[in-house]
């Protein structure tokens, strides 16, 4: 199938400042595009250029195998849904969902019907009457979805639709986005700055930063096997372990020495990886980090270190250790027995680890 | 024995607010009794008759109410040569004020929505420049704008006032709707815009009725402005155009023999009554609308 959404060489320039460079993605039909990063990376002004409110400076956008390069917003087959969730102020709930279909010169029955449809679908049939100022942040949240969903679009764009929400409301609210993602099957592009909120909505997720996309994969991808440093750090809570190591080649694998905060170095095996240069960053997933015996892997080569800090969390307890000059957190079952201030022993899952090169910080296995 | 001296203290302090507030209020009073001195004097004034007026003091109140004064101001008063009173000249500014008003608060909440909503390369020049209209002196522009209007045609008439109003104007009123609609988050026009809406509909569906508060400012400043307007109106009118604020001027300056005080300040007041009256009537709207903006409504 051809692919619905489709970037190709996108650059867009403020003046002299270069926003974005080099942007190429696509998705498929029923995708969900989730573009990721710190504020300031660009993502959502590749939505409005998505979208058509900002014009860009190089490349070209296809939507549904339609160049809409230069195509105004409301010829793109488009519909959005913004932060502040831009609700017009003046007009009933009702006005708000029906006024593209107004300007359309749309007949009024099959506004009705449609708005009946919507309203029915997000369960706001009762707030059809009120004014925009008389809703609470998730009412409008839901009039605002109204609005896009009304027009049936062949792509949907959210721009940070939750960050105004409570913790509680904006989890639910993600529930009820993914739910209707998969009942739809529409094809979305959505920005967050939330990894959690990118994890558990995306099919596909690009992280970005300073305008530049990092990598392009799918939620397990993006996790699993980070393209470099800052992806490593960014996504994922708490974050992916970067200690610095030094490897020896040993037979068909390789040997890791880390420098242990008050003991002898810590020397771990990796079997599976080879020809990795001497100084290296290695990755390391707090969940990778079990005590012996709990949870651990098999193959987890244990190793004995200080703790520092113990932070129970419920379900888990996280351990703070130093390992090569670094902070260090394993997640531990929640009844562990580790004290701050003793040493404990510790299972590392070699199988799991990425490693980075701390010059350029690319991922090198 | 500390309890006491507390308390005496406490008393002491309570007296010393009371003496404080009434304090305040006889110093508040003797200020609205300043202020409102002129406008007592006017009405008494404007409502005896010459006799009591040369015999009387100025602040007495009138032995006798009598209505003739303001009928004399209203259609009988002579400016210059002509006897109308002040009803002619009345209806000119009316017919110079009401037009200028709307059509200088049209544009400028048109010029408002641009330079705040619509960001274009020296958008904020062009607001710079119009910011600066606001302050150039009346005098400098007497001028040119004589030499513009003779060209266009209008010199002298009622149109030409109202071009010159509206002119003048513009600096003021694009002002007041670009700083409240530069409150107006974005995403608002770039919503309409992805719904399909285009410059104007999203000016008149979603801005304008957004606009109440502002408009009103907008419509007191600038129906202030221009009624009371004198240099312009003595400037650019002539024999039957004049606004009534030039005829106020002349009725006072041209009697000859006795001053009929009693005419003349009804003829003022009758001057000053549409902008009391529009200040009356939306003002609640202004106080708002100064502060809307500052607030996040």
């Amino acid at each position: 199938m051809a692919p619905i959404l489709d970037i190709q060489n996108l650059y867009k320039n403020y003046g002299t400042t270069e926003i974005l460079k080099d942007i190429n993605v696509s998705i498929e039909p029923g995708d969900f595009l989730v573009l990721v990063g710190p504020s300031g990376c660009g993502k959502s002004t590749l939505l409005n250029c998505i979208a058509g409110l900002e014009p860009i400076s190089g490349g070209a956008i296809h939507i549904g195998g339609h160049d809409m390069t230069s195509v105004s917003p409301k010829d793109r087959d488009i519909a959005m849904v913004f932060q502040s969730y831009a609700l017009y102020p003046t007009m009933s709930v009702a006005k708000n969902i029906t006024f593209g279909m107004k300007v359309r010169g749309i007949d009024q029955k099959t506004q009705t019907a449609k708005l009946e449809q919507v309203a029915r679908q997000l369960q706001i049939e009762a707030l059809l009457n009120r004014k925009p100022g008389q809703l609470s942040g998730g009412q409008r949240q839901r009039v605002a979805m109204g609005r896009a969903l009304v027009r049936d679009p062949k792509l949907f764009l959210f721009d940070e639709p939750l960050s105004n929400l409570d913790a509680k409301l904006r989890v639910e609210m993600r529930t009820e986005i993914k739910e209707l993602h998969q009942r739809l099957g529409a094809s979305m592009v959505y920005v967050t700055h939330d990894q959690i909120e990118a994890m558990t909505l995306a099919t596909k997720i690009v992280v970005m930063k300073g305008g530049v996309i990092q990598q392009i994969g799918t939620p397990a991808e993006i996790y699993k096997r980070p393209a470099n440093l800052f992806v490593a750090d960014f996504m994922g809570n708490p974050a992916m372990n970067l200690i610095p190591a030094r490897t020896r080649t040993a037979g068909a694998g390789t040997e890791i020495e880390i420098d242990n905060k008050g003991g002898a170095p810590i020397i771990l095996r990796d079997p599976h990886t080879s020809n990795l240069p001497p100084d290296v960053i290695l990755g390391i997933r707090p969940e990778d980090i079990a005590e012996p015996g709990f949870r651990a892997a098999q193959s987890a080569q244990e190793a004995e270190c200080l703790v520092d800090m113990v932070e129970p969390a419920g379900a888990d307890t996280f351990v703070l250790t130093h390992l090569g000059g670094k902070q260090v957190t394993a997640r531990l079952h929640s009844e562990t027995e580790a004290q701050p201030g003793q040493r404990q022993k510790l299972a590392f899952d070699l199988n799991k680890v990425s490693y980075f090169a701390p010059d350029n910080g690319q991922r090198l296995n | 024995m500390t309890d006491v001296t507390h308390s005496a203290a406490r008393t002491q302090s309570r007296t010393g607010q009371i003496v404080l507030r009434w304090l305040l209020y006889v110093i508040l009073c003797l200020f609205a009794v300043y202020y409102l001195m002129p406008l007592f004097v006017m009405v008494t004034t404007s409502l005896k008759s010459l006799e009591e007026i040369r015999t009387g003091s100025l602040v007495a109140l009138p032995r006798e109410i009598t209505f003739d004064a303001w009928k004399t101001a209203w259609s009988g008063a002579c400016t210059g040569i002509q006897c109308d009173g002040v009803r002619p000249f009345f209806w000119n500014s009316v017919l110079i004020a009401v037009p200028g008003v709307l059509i200088s608060t049209l544009l400028g909440a048109l010029n408002g929505y641009v330079v705040a909503q619509w960001r274009f390369r020296g958008a904020n020049i062009i607001f710079a420049l119009m910011l600066f209209g606001c302050f150039i002196p009346f005098q400098v522009v007497l001028l040119p704008m004589a030499r513009v209007l003779g060209l266009m045609g209008i010199a002298g008439t009622i149109p030409g006032l109202i071009f010159v109003h509206v002119v003048y104007g513009l600096g003021f009123t694009t002002l007041f709707f670009r700083n409240y609609y530069v409150t107006i988050p974005a995403e608002l026009t770039k919503a309409a815009k992805v719904d399909g809406a285009g410059f104007l509909r999203i000016f008149w569906s979603i801005f304008l009725p957004l606009s109440l508060p502002i408009i009103v400012v907008t419509v007191i400043w600038q129906f202030t402005q221009i009624w009371n307007d004198f240099l312009f109106g003595v400037s650019f009118s002539q024999a039957g155009t004049q606004p009534i604020t030039v005829a106020l001027n002349n009725i006072v300056n041209s009697t000859t023999g006795v001053k009929e005080y009693n005419v003349d300040m009804a003829a003022a007041i009758i001057a000053a009554l549409p902008t009391l009256l529009v200040y009356v009537v939306a003002g609640k709207y202004f106080i708002r609308g100064l502060t809307a903006g500052s607030v996040k409504g």
